[in-house]
């Protein structure tokens, strides 16, 4: 059964061109999906859409986000942030800037542990408690007492890792979760994810425009181009034969994670051309 | 969103013509007062006293806006007062203005001694309140008209030093001041030619805001008595005069107040609105 | 460490400027306008009268040395005697600065109260007409100084809907049990609601008057910070969890952008103490301002220079707060 079911969602700047034409995609219960594309195609608009965090200059057009049997944009605001609030959970891109400066690392954690989900504080606190050390923090009872200008950019990653994990998700938004990070730190954090994501069975939607990542960590992916998805299909199958010439392209233009040496082909600007028609007109 | 842009820009803009629209009117009324004046403003009748305004009953239709208590025309003296109010912001305003810039200039592109020492003094004077300051000289040096404007200067000059020092402190860093230093200019030069019209628009702003605080302070002093003598038409001294009669004598009170009211919130839209348009952010 | 190297440094400045500020006062009294004896008798005074005080004074000494003997007594808390109310001027003031105090700090409630919900709304409904709508009322109250808005508020509230007294600080015919000059604070502890009553009726004007100005500038920068803060990503973060807006803007947002705020509101209460003068006046309202007021009316001398003296070290002393507050609540200035 799907957990999350995007149906034929199409989203646009208010007064201006359309961000999401019609875009169709479904996350299995456990499932990890890649949402792969260039910057501007509208990856993160997806994520955003089904957590509601849409900026305001943005409105959604048509469609349905089906959470859990629930079509979302059908509910009211509030009841709608709790039923996101108590099954998902968002893993940000930047983590220096994803923690409250002002509040401690403990608070941030365990807070909405207490004031949504109804937890003791003595069991929010033993949570986080456990989560730190599950995330490979050293000393994770003196980290909680720490303010976020204290730690490292992949210290403050691992927190929010721990933190999206904190109440058992079903589902998790990651956005770019390694962007902002240096190299070396990137490899430990996305093989945290991966091995959290085994453990706790969470369905993942990863968004990235790195198909190296993908190929690591996800079992499927949608392609994104220009606000439309153009390929969906398991990493197995996109690796070995892409469908859709522009996941070709995309595939070539990818350094070989397994190959480095191999050359780099630029997306062709011919291909770019038949697929903004495609997308634009089909 | 490029709408929403341009509803604000035009909502300033409505807001910069009206204030200028009522500051011009006020200047045509100060330099022709005596030809626009019905009465003369001194002139008292005792039988005529707290007449209500035209419309109310029990008027005297020649007072179009009533008598004070001394039966004195109080449109008349109201456009009397104008010129003493422009007056005093002008001259005060300008004189601060060019003091308190010149210091500015001079510690923000010079730094060094002058700078040290001139933020002394700003450090110190924004620890007197300025309503008492201004009480306190002119305590020391006597009611009137030029304490008036002394006080303003002496007390606000700070108001310009402190952003046109950091401004040109700004300004100093660019590159242009560089290379026109390399160009072979002299320091002085540079801050005549290149600083202070970079700077300009600024002063602008403030000597703007200035004469709005003129007013005020004016209108304030006057409504204590350390202003002029009480015969003289001030607003300032009509509210004084309005405050206490008024359960009997409303209108004494309330068309002085608007006129100041709308003048001091004329420069301050003014000023505002001149700092959006000069701002290259906001443009 | 960082915080008591701040606080050591900031005791110093405020050191400094206070010696600036005594300087001043010593010259701008005893040296510009000429013989200070002659200012500080009434008039009439005998020749005697004057060699007398000039010795006690020690005006025969040079002007250094003056201004010792001067800055020595007034660290004692000689300040002199009033010439029009023949009593010590410390006394004087001292009885006055409580009105001026509970003044001060109703004025700085009503104004944190209002700009705080003006801001608060603003966030909550940003981008809309009530934004807009707060954004002018805010532009027009900052146009305007306390002066005027006491005017509109006797003219509206004490004479068109008379519900608020206009003048005084208490009503006279009352008889007062107080043993402080803190009345407000008193009544609430003498558990005297109706005199605590009466005393608000007469302070809701002035205070509001000095309030509107200074609500508009927090209402102004609180919402801007708050806008700038609503972007970050610990703000989205905190959404997806299931956080109301509400929620979200006072428990994320607000404790963060609340700092400038806290700064500003720090140095715009000195200029509402220093606004207090014209609006006791107004309101006729027994504080500090409105004696100050008369002793200039009246030239006593000693008594102006106590109570600029007084004003100073309150306005010093608020900015030394604020910074140290500033310092306090900054977790990266405490754990630098």
């Amino acid at each position: 059964m799907s957990f999350l079911e995007v149906r034929n969602l199409s989203a646009r700047v208010k007064g201006g061109g359309p961000l999401l034409r019609d875009v169709s995609l479904t996350v299995e219960v456990g499932e990890v999906r890649g949402l792969v594309g260039e910057s501007g195609a509208g990856k993160s608009m997806i994520g955003k859409a089904v957590l509601g965090i849409l900026p305001k200059a943005v409105e959604i057009t048509g469609g349905q986000i089906v959470l859990d049997g629930t079509d979302l944009l059908t509910l009211p605001p509030a009841a709608r942030r709790v039923k996101v609030g108590a099954s998902c959970a968002l893993i940000p891109q930047d983590p220096l800037t994803a923690l409250n400066p002002s509040r401690r690392i403990g608070v941030q954690i365990t807070d909405r542990l207490v004031d949504i989900l109804g937890w003791t504080r003595q069991r929010a606190e033993d949570r986080a408690l456990a989560l730190l050390t599950e995330v490979q923090i050293t000393d994770p009872a003196r980290v909680l007492r720490q303010y976020p200008h204290e730690l490292s950019g992949g210290m403050r990653q691992r927190i929010l890792i721990a933190s999206a994990f904190a109440a058992e998700p079903k589902l998790i938004v990651a956005d770019e979760p390694t962007t902002a990070l240096d190299v070396t730190v990137q490899k430990q954090i996305l093989k945290l994810i991966a091995a959290l994501q085994a453990r706790h069975g969470t369905a993942l939607l990863f968004v990235t425009h790195d198909l190296g990542v993908v190929s690591k960590v996800c079992q499927n992916l949608s392609v994104l181009y220009a606000g439309k998805v153009v390929e969906d299909s398991t990493v197995a199958d996109f690796f070995g034969a892409p469908k859709h010439p522009y996941s070709a392209a995309l595939l070539a233009a990818t350094p070989k994670y397994t190959d480095p040496s191999a050359g780099l082909q630029p997306v062709p600007d011919a291909v770019i051309a038949a697929v903004r028609a495609e997308v634009e007109h089909g | 969103m490029a709408e929403g842009r341009f509803q604000v820009r035009r909502r300033a803009g409505v807001r910069l013509w009206l204030s200028a629209a009522w500051l011009i009117l006020l200047v045509i009324v100060a330099l022709f007062a005596p030809y626009i004046a019905p009465k003369d403003p001194l002139e008292q009748d005792l039988f005529s006293g707290r007449l209500p305004p035209f419309w109310v009953h029990g008027a005297d239709a020649s007072f179009v806006l009533g008598t004070d208590s001394l039966g004195r025309d109080v449109l008349s003296r109201i456009i009397f007062g104008t010129r003493i109010a422009l007056g005093v912001a002008v001259v005060s305003a300008s004189v601060t203005c060019i003091i308190g810039a010149a210091l500015g200039l001079l510690a923000g592109f010079y730094r060094g001694w002058v700078d040290v020492l001139v933020s002394r003094f700003i450090d110190i004077w924004m620890a007197f309140p300025p309503v008492l300051f201004s009480i306190l000289l002119i305590a020391v040096i006597g009611p009137g008209l030029f304490s008036i404007i002394l006080a303003i200067v002496v007390i606000d000059w700070t108001r310009f030093a402190r952003v046109i020092r950091a401004e040109a402190m700004a300004q100093g860093a660019m590159d242009y001041v560089a290379s026109a230093r390399v160009a072979g200019r002299g320091r002085f030069g540079i801050l005549l030619r290149e600083i202070l019209p970079n700077v300009l628009p600024i002063i602008v702003v403030l000597l703007t805001l200035e004469m709005g605080i003129a007013v005020i302070v004016e209108a304030i002093l006057s409504f204590v008595n350390l202003s002029i003598s009480t015969d003289d038409p001030t607003w300032g001294g009509m509210i004084s005069e309005g405050r206490t009669s008024i359960h009997q004598a409303w209108w004494v009170l309330v068309f002085p107040l608007i006129t100041l009211f709308l003048t001091v919130l004329s420069f301050s839209q003014l000023g505002e609105g001149l700092k959006d348009r000069f701002d290259p952010v906001l443009r | 460490m960082a915080l008591l190297q701040t606080l050591l440094l900031r005791m110093i400045t405020t050191a400094v400027t206070l010696l600036g500020v005594a300087v001043i006062v010593f010259f701008v009294i005893r040296v510009v306008p000429g013989n200070p004896i002659a200012m500080m008798l009434p008039p009439g005074a005998t020749a005697e009268d004057i060699a007398t005080l000039t010795a006690i004074y020690g005006l025969d000494k040079s002007i250094p040395q003056q201004f010792l003997i001067w800055a020595g007594g007034v660290l004692q808390g000689d300040f002199g005697t009033s010439i029009t109310l023949k009593q010590p001027v410390l006394a004087l003031v001292l009885g006055r600065l409580p009105a001026t105090l509970e003044l001060s700090v109703l004025a700085l409630g009503m104004a944190i109260l209002i700009g705080g919900a003006a801001a608060l709304t603003g966030t909550r409904l940003r981008e809309t007409r009530v934004e807009g709508g707060i954004d002018i009322a805010q532009g027009v109250a900052l146009s305007v100084p306390d002066f005027l808005w006491g005017l509109v508020l006797i003219l509206v509230f004490g004479v068109l809907v008379p519900v608020f007294q206009i003048s005084g600080r208490v009503t006279p015919s009352l008889q007062l049990p107080f043993v402080t000059d803190f009345y407000l604070v008193e009544s609430v502890v003498r558990l005297r609601f109706d005199l605590t009553l009466d005393l608000l009726s007469h302070m809701l004007l002035p205070a509001l008057a000095l309030a509107i100005p200074l609500a508009a500038i927090i209402g102004q920068l609180l919402k801007q910070s708050l806008k700038e803060t609503m972007h970050l990503d610990y703000v989205t973060l905190a959404r997806t969890q299931g956080y109301s807006e509400a929620k979200v803007i006072w428990s994320q947002a607000l404790p963060n952008a609340i700092l400038p705020t806290l700064t500003l509101v720090g140095v715009q209460f000195t200029f509402l103490i220093g606004g207090t003068v014209i609006i006791e006046r107004l309101f006729s309202y027994e504080g500090l301002g409105n004696m100050a007021i008369d002793a200039v009316i009246n030239r006593d001398l000693p008594l102006i220079q106590g109570i600029v003296i007084l004003f100073a070290v309150i306005f010093t002393g608020v900015n030394l707060l604020v910074d140290l507050t500033y310092a306090a609540l900054n977790p990266r200035l405490r754990h630098g």
